[in-house]
């Protein structure tokens, strides 16, 4: 059933697309069929509101978009949904599955559901949020860890987002025991602008860099009252609401800090240092650095604060300003908070934010489509800052759900997702995915010894907690490393050292030689078409198409043929071997080290590596 | 301790006595320009780094006075071949190179942590808003392939794993990172990982990316212009050093055997070979990743485990490289992220241990036109603080910088568009130093 089904598809795609080829005879080789592999021959026809709003565009452009096959579509949602590779089961039953209408939807809810779609959204808001233990931001283990399992708490329980951010906006807490007061701690900077620096950054979806001084000194001031304090365990430090300006440890300091040493010379003069009440010294001595504002009386708690939308509002000395703040930020009406998320979730969906980069917001950066992105916000404040539902939303509409094969090339259509942008794989989902086609492990460390930091050996990458806890490969593939938070942090560009290690590693080698799961599929018992399906569903989560099985055919050792009886090879009408003595034909045989090249081809072919 | 050149400086007479530069120099000298300007620019860079935080008291700022709770067993420091200028007794091989390499003994950033201080000794920063690149990416990004570097071993070369505490590249990206070894050049066979492939045979290498190329149905199937023409070339690079000639830069056994005693038949000794010949080709940046200096327990029984090895292959490196000529273009950096506690720990649970010391610690620098033979600033009788000419890292990677032709006041290119310098100088809360390293240069 299924492969009649399959084959089916793939006729019907022939006829259809290769209708202007007649007479030809090969029409299988023809490129159609392959982008048959990869391309759905339904028609896209706007439903949903994002579709309509998106394709708007497409008729001024002159795009007409293609919908991707089922095959791509498994491979695809399985790996932005939950960061890991469908097994052989699960795509050959999705492919097969004859609920046209109804799949695609069905899947969908099935995966936000599962455990992984909760370990892979903590590690993207991991990236956002600074989770990790050591430089720059220096959490110290069991911090991250805390930090790790709210937000992962967070996403199992489908928090509301503003809720979401109300926490990590005003929480008090020691840093082992309350979450979301790792968030003013992973922070390099810590002073005020710096922390308003980092909540724009993360919240508001735009930099500080370019503000002008007032208005970052504005924003600054509902962050000029965090104390951090630390307790007698070590590394533990209180974060909270200080407004006399008790606490004695200066936010710069990492708490616990060997004191075997005399105290380091004395740090940089920063004029936005929060000092302890008493007069400051006279403004004068060091001169200050080149980008130092003039001497203010920044050194005195602010008492009043200023909105980044201009309005100025008094600090009362009985309300922490950082809830002053969330309150401001969290209104159903405010430019930036919905805006920046929904931006932030359409850009870890489809690599590139409707305002790119998805941390840049700013009037002279426009989303690339503004019904779009306005539809989104609406859509995430109807629903209460249902994040999941937001999610549903984009990867239900057909836009997500376009081929990555694109027959044109304009600038226009790429900001206009006109078709599903080709990306390599995250460093994480990559290695996870290595593994389990393998049935491998890799060993990731941390370098501080810590007891908090235990990993099991069957860690995914992408459930790990800490960008400290780290392995060569997630560096050499460009992991973030969670210094800043920006989206551009994790870097997917291709270099040649990554390639070397894929092609020829001993560590990639080493998993596929030793492989039991391999070994086990490439038992020389099995049928060569039920292995080569095999291979190919579990690595590239479809079936292969009849040009590969042909291919792959000619692979492996050359035997003389039996001279007996040659078996009719040449097709019909075949004159050019007339005038020779017919060659008998050499029988391939596959070697296990021939099985394993094959693997290893589809491992290192663009279609694995990439998203498509 | 005897500093030749003292915190004054070099009188102009002492620079013609040392015979560094020829009448050009003089001119330079007499119209008040630094020496260094004339001096050829170095093309490379050996960074011996030592992780962890080598001892600066037994190594290279010896304190024979200052009792056993300093220096426990080594009260008796070599004399070495350049008047006095002494090192520690268990550097025998290194006495006889000292005037090849200067030492700084007044290095200081006051910072005890290994990852800070690992970031603020490499990039030559303290920890600011921005996550600054380490001075290999600096290197690779003004002398790699963005620069006319052409070769196909990757201009920056760790032997053999990565710092990895920090990101190297920082804000400069990952195309800057170093390019990590893996494997172990004492091993008969150094398995560069990626490159050396053991147990496939270049026939089945070349079937197989033939193979690869065509089941890549997905390639085939995007248009011609939208194809993965980067990948391509990624690849086309990739097998280049799998199967072309530079492969041969790795394998060690086309040096005598003698010389590759001399180095030491271990890690650190053939890392400093294989640094060598790496340089030979015109990689531009090499650090030899030397772990095992965080000796907080028994220190003294792991610094005469593996001072001797160090000793062996630092000092055939630097013999090595001036039988070469590669000296005079070829700077080699030793230092780690601090120094340890001048104070000796003999409680239990340390035993006659160090602990972590970023408030005095030394470094060396030789070759790329560095002046050999010096000591740069003093540390106390005790080696507890810095009392002549502090070095901030900034000054020393600084000087690094000029010496490689890289203007440490110049526009560092980078990605963010911002408008940033190398390395410039002038640390804040270090603006007490005397800067780059002119004494030496």
């Amino acid at each position: 059933m299924s492969r009649t089904l399959h084959h089916l598809c793939l006729i019907w795609g022939v006829l259809t697309l290769t209708h202007g080829l007649q007479g030809e005879q090969k029409p299988r080789v023809s490129l159609d069929v392959e982008l048959n592999v990869f391309e759905s021959a339904v028609a896209p026809a706007p439903v949903e509101p994002i579709d309509k709003l998106v394709a708007a565009n497409f008729a001024t452009l002159g795009i007409r978009p293609i919908l991707c096959s089922d095959a791509v579509f498994v491979r695809r949602v399985y790996l932005d949904v939950i960061g890991t590779l469908p097994t052989v089961e699960e795509a050959r039953n999705f492919i097969n599955d004859p609920d046209v209408a109804n799949k695609r939807r069905l899947l969908i809810d099935r995966l936000l559901e599962r455990d992984e779609f909760a370990d892979f959204w903590a590690m993207r808001w991991g990236d956002a949020l600074r989770i990790k233990a050591e430089f720059p931001v220096n959490l110290w283990p069991n911090a991250a860890q805390a930090y790790h399992r709210w937000v992962r708490a967070s996403i199992t329980s489908n928090k509301p987002y503003d809720q979401f951010a109300r926490e990590l906006l005003t929480s008090s807490g020691s840093n082992f025991r309350v979450g979301p007061v790792n968030f003013y701690r992973a922070i390099q900077n810590r002073t005020p602008k710096g922390i308003a620096g980092a909540v724009a950054v993360t919240l508001m979806g735009t930099r500080t860099d370019s503000w002008p001084k007032v208005k970052l000194e504005g924003m600054a001031a509902f962050f000029s009252q965090i104390g951090y304090k630390p307790t007698n365990e070590w590394k533990e430090e209180h974060v909270f609401w200080d407004p006399l300006g008790t606490s004695t440890t200066a936010g710069n300091t990492a708490p616990g800090r060997a004191a075997i040493s005399p105290p380091p010379p004395p740090p940089a003069p920063k004029p936005d240092d929060k000092s302890p009440p008493a007069p400051p010294p006279a403004a004068t001595p060091t001169p200050p650095p080149a980008v130092a504002p003039a001497p203010t009386p920044a050194l005195v708690r602010p008492r009043s604060a200023i909105f980044p939308d201009g309005r100025k509002i008094e600090l009362s000395s009985d309300r922490d300003p950082r809830e002053v703040f969330a309150e401001w930020l969290l209104a159903p009406k405010n430019p930036w908070f919905a805006r920046s998320l929904v931006n932030r979730y359409w850009a870890w969906i489809f690599g590139r934010g409707i305002i790119h980069e998805p941390d840049d917001i700013r009037p002279d950066n426009p989303p690339s489509n503004p019904a779009l992105l306005a539809y989104l916000e609406r859509e995430l404040v109807v629903s209460h800052y249902d994040m999941k539902h937001l999610i549903k939303v984009i990867l239900n509409s057909q836009v997500y759900q376009f081929s990555s094969t694109p027959r044109f090339k304009m600038p226009k259509a790429e900001a206009n997702f006109a078709s599903y942008p080709l990306r390599r794989m995250d460093a994480e989902v990559l290695i996870d995915a290595l593994n389990r086609i393998t049935g491998s492990t890799d060993l990731y460390t941390s370098a501080i010894p810590e007891p908090f930091t235990y990993i099991p050996e069957d860690q995914p990458a992408i459930a790990l907690p800490d960008g400290s806890i780290t392995s060569p490969f997630l560096a050499l593939f460009g992991r973030s490393a969670r210094a800043t938070g920006l989206f551009r942090e994790r870097d997917n560009k291709t270099l040649p050292a990554q390639w070397l290690h894929l092609l020829n590693s001993s560590s990639i080698q080493r998993k596929m030689e030793q492989s039991a799961k391999l070994k086990s599929l490439l038992d020389p018992s099995r049928k060569e078409s039920e292995i080569i399906d095999d291979l190919y569903l579990t690595i590239l989560s479809r079936f292969p198409t009849s040009d590969e099985v042909k291919i792959i055919g000619t692979y492996g050792l050359a035997k003389p043929g039996k001279p007996a009886p040659p078996a009719k090879p040449a097709a019909p009408g075949q004159p050019a071997a007339a005038n020779k003595p017919v060659p008998v034909p050499p029988i391939i045989v596959k070697r296990r080290e021939d099985w394993l090249d094959l693997a290893w081809s589809l491992i290192n072919s663009t279609e694995f590596i990439y998203l498509h | 301790m005897n500093p030749i050149i003292s915190d004054q400086g070099i009188s102009r007479r002492e620079w013609l006595k040392l015979g560094v530069y020829g009448a050009a120099g003089m001119a330079a000298a007499h119209a008040g320009v630094t020496p260094s300007v004339i001096k050829k620019p170095a093309k490379s860079v050996i960074q011996i780094w030592m992780w962890g935080g080598p001892s600066h008291l037994d190594t290279f700022d010896p304190k024979p006075d200052a009792g056993r709770d300093y220096i426990g067993p080594f009260t008796k420091p070599l004399a070495t071949n350049v008047d006095g200028m002494r090192i520690g007794e268990m550097l025998p091989s290194l006495a006889k190179q000292a005037d090849k390499y200067s030492i700084i003994q007044s290095m200081t950033h006051g910072n005890n942590g290994h990852e800070t201080a690992a970031y603020i000794v490499q990039t030559g920063r303290q920890p600011d808003r921005l996550s600054w690149p380490g001075l290999g990416a600096i290197v690779s990004s003004f002398k790699g392939y963005d620069n006319g570097y052409k070769g196909l071993i990757p201009p920056y070369v760790v032997l053999t794993t990565t710092q990895g505490r920090f990101s190297e590249c920082g804000f400069l990206g990952p195309k800057y990172k170093p390019f990590a070894t893996g494997g172990d050049p004492a091993q008969t066979r150094f398995a560069v990982e990626g490159v050396v492939s053991e147990g496939i045979s270049d026939e089945r290498q070349r079937r197989r990316r033939d193979l690869l190329h065509r089941i890549d149905t997905l390639g085939r199937a995007m248009p011609a212009e939208l194809h993965f023409h980067e990948l391509d070339k990624c690849e086309d690079q990739a097998y280049e050093l799998i199967l072309g000639d530079s492969r041969k830069i790795f394998d060690l056994s086309q040096e005598k055997d003698d010389l590759r005693d001399r180095y030491g038949r271990n890690t650190f000794g053939q890392s400093c070979l294989m640094a060598r010949r790496l340089v030979e080709q015109g990689v531009p940046y090499v650090t030899i990743n030397y772990k095992g200096w965080d000796t907080h327990k028994q220190h003294f029984e792991t610094m005469r485990r593996q001072l001797p090895v160090l000793d062996a292959g630092f000092a055939t490196l630097l013999q090595d490289l001036s039988d070469r000529g590669l000296l005079e273009s070829t700077v080699v950096w030793w230092g780690g992220e601090f120094g340890r506690t001048p104070k000796i720990l003999w409680e239990a649970p340390w035993n006659g241990g160090r602990g972590h010391f970023g408030n005095c610690f030394c470094s060396v620098l030789a070759g790329g036109g560095f002046t050999g033979g010096h000591v740069v600033g003093a540390s106390d009788s005790t080696g507890s603080n810095v009392v002549e000419r502090p070095v901030h890292p900034n000054d020393l990677l600084g000087s690094i910088c000029e010496r490689m032709g890289i203007d440490p006041e110049g526009p560092l290119p980078n990605p963010l568009g911002q408008d940033l310098k190398v390395m410039p100088g002038g640390m804040p809360g270090f603006e007490g130093g005397k800067g780059r390293l002119k004494e030496i240069m």
